[in-house]
């Protein structure tokens, strides 16, 4: 039993005796001072809501599409030979700048699942259980074509640093539920194969949105969240005893000087306290049935992405607003054959799992489960593995909304360009704020005397996928 | 929000009534935007506004209400009518409309944009006082306001302690203070802290985040790069009150300057501090541009607080600037000589004037050497004829013959493989160590000696002959026996003496022989098995060792000889790559002399032609040669090789800074349409000045970033001084006098005391730039010097405080709040500059960084204890404390931080380590300093840390903690042992449960909101 839990707070959160108009002054401090689930800027979403939260599965390293969601016979018949010129021309293109660019047949079998007959790599047989639940994009495109601006371009909408990330425009549009956890998590895992690319704060970080909305880091090692184990020898009673003494020190000081940061910052205290049994009772899996481990397949601690699914779903039921979850080394730029072998291994029970978890519970049909990376690969070989690509690529959605076993969008014949339905990232995610509620157009934030929003000047709502 | 109250029946000020108005509403579809723009009617410029459209209607006829079609169109209830559309999202309030009918009615007058019209300085009767006061005092007065009393003196030094140097008053300071009567003696205290040097440590932090200055490159593998001493420089511009102006010359343009300094050129590091990639895949072109667009920001938003981003993709939606401006703007930068995707260079070494004096020494000692080795005396040249002579000879009757080895081993992988001309190759498997074991049959008879040539070969590291990645090797050991057939032994062949073309004198500290000796190449080992005979740096010449045989070997049946070279040195492949060995029946002295080394094929063939055939060019070829392999030279080499090693040891270890270099061979600079780099039909454009504002008449030649910036500094520039003094006004009262410090545009804000920011812009040009002098200026001032505490009444009709009634509370910046807790312990170390270090930070919080992978290694000793501005900036993971206390990660110039109050600052002075420790530091404090009972070390304590005297309640409250927490650690001594071993272990002379009872104290102390916030 976590200590912290079990200890008796005292109530000096008696907001009278902090001086005057401390609650008055709740609207200036934008409710910075609620410790327990954190409204937003809107007063109430723009519609009805279908997804309550969202489950992001960034695949980081740029999956390609053509080895997991995107089939392509005549990819295949066309192996070995030159790309057609009148493709490529004038294209952004990454590592094979100035090579000969040739056609590479798909690596993997697909095969149909499910009732929809939704087709993808045989290796996911799992997952393939809940393929009448999927929606899969097969025409999304993105402005960038290596990692970091990619990135950065799948995250805020914009390539150019600084941007609120998507989380972080979540929150800020509709605050979180979360008790005493922060509303926009982030948590990442390794896999193998693939380049280990790097990934940044930036892109969870809040931009020039107030620094609350910064999606928060979950790690799987050393403090779960920075800072958060009290130092050695403060036990949790010695440390509330410090925090009980400087809220009520604050709280003295506050009738004299009259601040109304002070009473923000003495529920700061509370909730950080709070934190420090919160969090771990959240990282505490063991107490799942057994049931539940075997379905993820995963062990308490083991960091891996089945394990990070697991604690979505946790989240998720603590009313966390944005989870998102970076799976790294998709990088495929050689032996993409076995790399994809090991990471559809990596996510086939997993995904699979958090989706039949979610139905289990009742919670797929107001969570919206996203997969993606932020490009695809190219249809030409770079040896055996295959460049960024970034003109067509896959990401399948689930739950929260979305239409289920369709798919949607197509690249040509050799999985190139997306010709039929193109889906740019605005589109996503005026998609995805449409379906939490929000309009798109409407939230916006001034910086810079402009009104910025997610989507910048472009995005619309793809409403052929809405259930 | 509406800052101000508005004064009533006013006549309406367009600036500032209505320009917001038609920028907010109407500019994005009416404005300078010529591709949105609606219906040909263009709302910014008045002559356009009051022309007859089309349709006949007019959009503002002045003094007709009933004409206006702009008026019908605001008030009109038909969806397809109504201005703005309802689909902007945009609309106007009942009060907004009556402002555009008061307008109209008034005549409709437009002014230009108030940031765009020349600085004019308002009169102000100097016998009123302090100007600031007057101008504050007059509008304060319209709107019947009137301002606070002046604070005590406790929180005046409390307030320019944090104001002017970023630090905590020492108590001892705030008494001496309180205690001086003198009525100069705030004055006095205002000009020590401005002669300090943390005043310039202070003001760096909030200059750094506008120039975006970070330790790392930002994209992808965000790699370190040498930028320290560029804000090294700028601490140091502050403190030496360098005028702005010249500091801005200096950055944008210090290495154009003629004779340009060290400190110029390091100036101009600001032009390298942006974003740069070094990502397998990036295209040259979109990163090309990219750097040219973030420099064109970076100058909009440093010194102009112009937002040109806009116009990166089209013409600006609300200010004059268009795409065109933007691209000219880019190309001052077309100059700036860099690789675009490429890692960090390493910049310029910066010395101290010492260093500089002996680099200045080596440079010239090795000119000198350089020169002598060159040098065609009669003596080199006769030396030079024997030598041709030999190797002429040496070619029908050789000295030295080739040995061929029908048998090559090698140990732990590589394959020796024969290239012809006795020249064997190691290739395959590139081990740390390996035995080559060679067996010949045939050798002359009588063999006095062996020579090892180390052949270079370009397709090996470096192009050298070894094979680490330098191109070197270390021979450890040589080896050579007579065997039978069977493989016993006949007999060894010890070597007497051991000598080289060349032996390293490089990384010489370890070897015994303070060089990479030949002789210990044969000493069987007598100095170490790593130790050996090695040759960096010259490891593209082709080098010999020469080996002398105790005694001459005489034949026998069927003997076959075995060399071994043994390469044992145990790290970085250092082994050979490439190689030969020779034998001799010649007296060594005789052969080593002749020189009848390897030749490289082009100056063999030269050798061959007659003196009188080789053409100028090919006859120093040859000569260069001779002078490289001469003994006679020998020695003048080695010199040359030693102060060449010097002065790569001494730039090795020399801080670095990266500057800008100019090319004559400038980029092509084109307009991108919609900012795309694919698109090249933009037409190209060369370096000028925005369109909208003033600029000096340049004829003749294309403006470099030397005109750029001696423009924004110009008297004639209406923005430089306005938006400087903007900014440092919001360092002494939490905000600008125009809110929006980075948006001086028609969306920013015309300050609600426009003669106040005039007057000081005109002040700041009138006083050439002088930095401290406006500051002292502005917190001498009473404004600056009143009370902090506001009414509830004062609260709800300002509470931002933009009528300056009254003094504001804030939280320190990030640094500061790490500053304050290190100097309040006395952990704090005040030195100034150097590179940047490493407090504790989590394990592991760098795992997402890679290429390469690295770790975060806390800094040791003094560097653990250094201010805040000092801390390693990684841009990808800025450190989480900072991070919590919403420094910026320097992506962007941002002139303004977000000030939040989040939970990750309570769990960071909690918890973070650096904090623990400085709460320790302040018990120990406690402990030593203080004398008395508890209750009189509480009070003591309080005084250090907030400079004013507990009350009762707060005594209280403390006594009470320490009572319990006292009683709980000398129970449970295993966890006071544990908080004392945090960071560096507390001192063994005082009791541990006593400090850890203390310690949450002071952990609670440095906790407070007052202890973190400047009143």
């Amino acid at each position: 039993m976590n200590p912290y839990s079990s200890l008796h707070r005292r109530a000096f959160l008696t907001r009278a005796t902090y001086g005057f108009g401390a609650a008055a002054l709740g609207s200036l401090l934008n409710n910075d001072s609620q410790a327990a689930g954190v409204p937003g800027i809107l007063a109430s979403p723009h519609h009805t809501p279908k997804a309550k939260r969202v489950i992001f599965l960034s695949m980081a390293g740029g999956p390609s599409h053509l080895e997991t969601f995107d089939y392509k016979p005549v990819l295949a018949k066309m192996d070995g030979q030159p790309m057609p010129e009148s493709m490529t021309k004038g294209q952004q293109i990454a590592q094979l700048q100035g090579q000969a660019l040739k056609c590479f047949a798909p690596q993997h079998e697909f095969k149909k699942f499910g009732q929809s007959g939704q087709e993808f790599n045989a290796l996911l047989p799992l997952l393939g259980t809940m393929a009448d639940e999927m929606c899969i994009v097969r025409s999304v495109f993105s402005e960038a074509i290596n990692h970091d601006p990619a990135h950065m371009f799948m995250n805020t909408g914009s390539q150019i640093a600084g941007r609120p990330s998507m989380g972080a425009w979540a929150t800020y549009g509709l605050g979180s539920e979360a008790q005493n956890l922060p509303g926009f998590v982030v948590l990442t895992s390794n896999g193998r194969g693939g380049q280990n690319q790097p990934i940044a704060a930036r892109q969870w970080a809040a931009g020039f949105l107030p620094s609350r909305y910064q999606g928060v880091h979950l790690r799987g090692k050393g403090d779960p969240v920075m800072y958060l184990n009290a130092p050695p020898g403060v036990s949790a009673g010695r440390q509330q005893d410090v925090v009980n003494a400087i809220n009520q020190l604050n709280g003295q000081h506050d009738a004299v000087v009259h601040d109304p940061e002070i009473a923000t910052r003495i529920a700061q205290y509370e909730m950080a306290f709070q934190m420090q049994s919160s969090v771990p009772e959240l990282m505490d899996i063991a107490k799942e049935p057994a049931s539940v481990l075997d379905l993820y397949g995963c062990k308490p601690g083991d960091g891996s992405f089945a394990y990070n699914c697991l604690l979505a779903r946790r989240l998720a039921e603590r009313g966390v607003r944005f989870i998102q979850l970076y799976h790294k080394d998709w990088d495929h730029h050689g032996d993409i054959k076995q790399s994809i072998t090991w990471k559809m291994e990596e996510i086939d029970r997993a995904c699979m799992a958090l989706l039949s978890d979610l139905k289990q519970r009742d919670m797929l049909k107001d969570t919206l489960v996203i997969w993606g990376g932020e490009f695809g690969r190219t249809p030409m070989s770079q040896g055996n593995g295959r460049d960024h690509h970034n003109k067509g690529f896959s990401i399948w959605m689930a739950g929260g909304g979305i239409k289920p076993g369709i798919s949607y969008g197509a690249t040509d014949e050799l999985g190139y360009q997306a010709v039929q339905d193109p889906v740019e990232v605005h589109d996503l995610h005026a998609t995805m704020q449409h379906l939490m509620g929000i309009e798109h157009t409407k939230l916006t934030y001034r910086f810079q005397g402009r009104d910025y929003r997610l989507t910048d000047i472009k995005g619309k709502v793809l409403t052929p996928i809405l259930a | 929000m509406m800052p101000t109250a508005q004064v009533a029946a006013e006549k309406i000020v367009f600036n500032r009534d209505i320009r917001p108005l038609l920028s907010d509403q109407c500019f994005a579809c009416h404005g300078p935007d010529a591709n949105k723009r609606k219906s040909n009617l263009r709302l910014d410029i008045r002559e356009e506004a009051i022309k007859p459209a089309k349709s006949g209607a007019v959009a503002i006829v002045p003094g007709q209400l009933d004409q206006s079609e702009l008026l019908k169109r605001i008030h009109s209830t038909d969806p397809d009518e109504l201005m703005p559309p309802e689909k902007t999202h945009k609309s106007l309030t009942p009060e907004q409309k009556a402002t555009f009918k008061q307008w109209i009615a008034e005549g409709a007058e437009y002014q230009a944009h108030w940031a765009y019209l020349p600085v004019v300085k308002p009169a102000v009767d100097p016998a009123l006082g302090n100007p600031i006061d007057t101008l504050v005092a007059a509008r304060q007065k319209a709107l019947g306001l009137v301002n606070s009393p002046e604070a005590d003196k406790r929180t005046l030094i409390r307030r320019l302690y944090a104001d002017l140097i970023g630090l905590p008053a020492p108590a001892v300071e705030v008494e001496a203070f309180v205690n001086d009567q003198a009525p100069d003696a705030y004055e006095k205290l205002v000009d020590r802290l401005l002669g300090a040097p943390a005043y310039g440590e202070r003001m760096a932090v909030w200059w750094l985040d506008l120039v975006r200055y970070a330790d790392s490159a930002g994209y992808h593998s965000d790699k370190e790069r040498n930028v320290s001493p560029f804000r090294d420089y700028v601490i140091a511009s502050f403190n030496q009150n360098k005028p702005f102006d010249q500091m801005t010359i200096e950055h944008l343009a210090g290495d154009l300057l003629p004779n340009a300094s060290l400190e110029q050129k390091i100036g101009s590091c600001f032009n390298k501090l942006l974003l740069t990639t070094d990502e397998g895949g990036a295209q040259a072109k979109d990163y090309e541009a990219r750097y040219m667009q973030d420099r064109v920001r970076a100058v909009g938003a440093v010194w102009m607080a112009q937002t040109w981003l806009c116009s990166q993709c089209h013409d600006h939606k609300f200010d004059p600037m268009l795409t065109r401006d933007f691209y000219s703007m880019g190309a001052f930068f077309a100059d700036i000589d860099e690789g675009i995707i490429a890692s960090p260079e390493a910049g310029i070494p910066v010395f101290t004037p010492e260093q500089q004096q002996a680099h200045d020494g080596l440079i010239s000692n090795r000119d000198r050497l350089q020169t002598a080795l060159n040098a065609d005396t009669p003596e080199g040249q006769i030396a030079y004829l024997r030598w041709e002579d030999a190797q002429l000879q040496a070619s029908v009757n050789p000295v030295w013959s080739a040995l061929q080895f029908g048998q090559r081993t090698a140990t732990d992988g590589p394959n020796l493989e024969d290239k012809g001309q006795g020249i064997y190759h190691a290739q395959g498997a590139n081990p740390d160590k390996s035995l080559y074991t060679l067996t010949t049959n045939t050798f002359p008879a009588g063999m006095t000696g062996l020579r090892l040539e180390a052949v270079p070969s370009p397709s090996l590291p470096a192009q050298g002959s070894g094979r680490a990645d330098n191109g070197n090797f270390v021979v450890t050991e040589v080896k050579a026996r007579l065997i039978r057939a069977d493989g016993s032994v006949i007999q060894e062949l010890p070597f007497a003496q051991a000598s080289a073309s060349f032996e390293q004198s490089i990384a010489n500290e370890a070897h015994p022989d303070k060089k990479w000796s030949a002789a210990s190449a044969i000493d069987r080992d007598a100095r170490g098995a790593q130790f050996g005979w090695a040759i960096l740096p010259h490891v593209t010449q082709p080098q010999s060792l020469w080996l002398s045989f105790a005694a001459p070997v005489a034949a026998a049946a069927d003997a076959q000889m075995v060399v071994e070279i043994h390469q044992n040195h145990g790290s970085g492949h250092h082994t050979l790559g490439q190689f030969r060995i020779s034998a001799t029946t010649q007296p060594m002295t005789d052969a080593v002399s002749s020189q009848t080394a390897l030749l490289p094929p082009a100056l063999a063939a030269v050798l061959t032609k007659p003196m009188e055939k080789r053409s100028p060019d090919e006859q120093k070829s040859l000569l260069t040669h001779y002078h490289s392999i001469a003994p006679e030279w020998a020695e003048t080499r080695q010199q040359l090789a030693d102060t060449t090693a010097k002065l790569k040891e001494m730039e090795d270890k020399a801080v670095r800074c990266i500057v800008t270099r100019s090319t004559p061979s400038k980029r092509t600079v084109r307009v991108l349409p919609r900012g795309d780099f694919l698109n090249e039909s933009g037409s190209v454009v060369t370096a000028a000045l925005p369109s909208y504002l003033p600029k000096p008449n340049i004829e003749g030649r294309e403006p470099n970033r030397l005109d750029l910036a001696q423009w924004i500094v110009s008297r004639d520039n209406p923005l430089t001084a306005r938006v400087l003094v903007n900014r440092l006004w919001k360092l002494f009262h939490g905000i600008g006098l125009s809110k929006p410090l980075e948006d001086f545009g028609l969306q920013g804000e015309m300050p609600p005391n426009a003669p106040l920011l005039d007057w000081l812009a005109a002040e700041m040009m009138d006083r050439k730039w002088n930095v401290k002098d406006m500051v002292k200026l502005m917190v001498t001032s009473k404004t600056y010097r009143q009370i902090s505490e506001a009414t509830p009444e004062m609260l709800a009709r300002d509470p931002e405080n933009r009528e300056l009634t009254r003094q504001s509370r804030y939280r320190l910046d990030a640094e500061f709040v790490r500053d304050y807790a290190l100097e309040t312990s006395r952990l704090l170390v005040r030195k100034i500059g150097g590179p940047s270090v490493k407090p504790y930070q989590p394990e592991g919080y760098w795992e997402n960084l890679n290429f390469p992978a690295r770790n975060w290694d806390a800094s040791s000793g003094e560097s653990q204890y250094r201010r805040g501005l000092y801390t390693w900036w990684q841009r990808m993971f800025l450190h989480p404390s900072m991070l919590a206390f919403d420094a910026t990660t320097r992506e962007e110039c941002t002139a303004e931080r977000t000030r939040s109050n989040i939970p990750q600052q309570a769990l960071a002075l909690l918890n973070d380590p650096s904090y623990v420790e400085a709460a320790r530091g302040l018990a120990v404090r406690v402990l030593k300093e203080a004398r008395g009972d508890d209750l009189s070390r509480i009070t003591w304590l309080w005084r250090e840390a907030l400079q004013r005297t507990p009350t009762d309640s707060e005594k209280a409250a403390l006594l009470q903690l320490l009572a319990k927490h006292r009683e709980e650690f000398h129970i449970d001594a295993p966890s006071a042992l544990a908080f004392g071993k945090l960071g560096a272990p507390a001192p063994a002379d005082i009791d541990g449960p006593e400090l850890a009872a203390w310690s949450s104290v002071t952990r609670v102390v440095m906790n407070l909101h007052e202890f973190i916030t400047r009143s």
